[in-house]
């Protein structure tokens, strides 16, 4: 069996916002009923999250979920348990009218860490990342720049961005050249 | 730029984070369908310069459907609701009536 690697093996462009690819993640899409008994406990079981409500993210180290759309959550784990982790959805879930994919491998995961890591992510984004509108916890799909990306607050200074591993190159360059330009002070 | 409120994410959504759909409404017509009705469903739109229905898709956010009312001309929203309406909901009229009184659009008024 190959070794996997991450779409950028853990690249990092340090600064006062370091723009750091995270490496490998175990991601599953789940697409179904959200408020299904059965799928909110195997959610939770493989994630030590509770199911999160609409706009929010859920996430603990590499675990978590995201809320994708009404009917489309993210279980995130570690990369390692992302096979077993799908196994165990679908053992839950079998006869019920679901979705379960492994994208593991045709996504990136990148920090965003320093000081003024909003407005990096403000200036590349349709989005209202106001301090009282966007806060720890909510999440958002959008874009960044040119490409479909999502991403939430670990905490005040941490943003966690994810996108497609084919546009992940194009997303790193992006967040970097939006820190290197510096902050604006437009929250502050 | 045009802003609108996904009802099905709650997001408030720039045009650039969503997909033009065409008009609102439309009514698909098929097999049994008389030639004239078939054309009008595949060709025949209205082009109103004022108040209007469309489709929009939440395409980088939620992915799904809704629809909107909203002024061409001047781009103010009158307000959005789920894809899996079949007709102006009245609340929607009632706020365009409020502010565009004796509008209509094809035979909706
Ligand atoms: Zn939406």
């Amino acid at each position: 069996m190959s070794d996997a690697v991450s779409a950028l093996q853990g690249k990092v462009a340090p600064g006062e916002v370091t723009i750091r690819e995270a490496g490998l993640r175990g991601m599953i899409i789940l697409r179904g009923d959200l408020s299904d008994k059965k799928l909110r406990k195997v959610c939770t079981s493989l994630t030590g999250a509770k199911m999160p409500d609409q706009g929010k993210a859920h996430c603990e180290g590499d675990k978590g979920l995201c809320w994708m759309s009404p009917d489309e959550v993210l279980v995130l784990v570690p990369y390692s348990q992302a096979v077993d982790a799908l196994a165990k959805i679908d053992a839950a879930l079998g006869g019920t009218h679901y979705l379960a994919e492994n994208v593991s491998d045709a996504r990136a995961v990148i920090f965003v860490e320093g000081t003024f890591a909003r407005e990096v992510i403000a200036k590349l984004a349709p989005a209202d990342l106001h301090p009282d509108s966007f806060k720890p916890g909510d999440f958002r799909r959008t874009r960044l720049g040119q490409v479909a990306a999502a991403f939430w607050m670990r905490d005040a200074d941490t943003f966690e961005v994810i996108c497609f591993r084919s546009v992940a190159g194009y997303a790193f360059d992006l967040l970097v050249a939006s820190a290197k330009a510096g902050a604006v002070g437009h929250f502050s | 730029m045009l802003i609108l409120h996904c009802p099905c994410c709650g997001v408030d959504a720039d045009e650039t984070d969503l997909h033009a759909g065409g008009q609102a409404h439309l009514k698909r017509e098929g097999p049994g369908s008389t030639d004239d009705d078939f054309e009008d469903y595949l060709f025949m739109r209205e082009n109103p310069k004022g108040v209007h229905f469309e489709r929009w898709r939440h395409a980088y956010g939620c992915g799904k459907w809704f629809l909107a009312a909203r002024c061409t001309n001047t781009l103010e929203v009158f307000g959005t609701y789920p894809a899996q309406t079949l007709e102006p909901p009245q609340d929607i009229k009632d706020k365009i009536t409020a502010k565009r009184p004796g509008w209509s659009w094809g035979n909706v008024q």
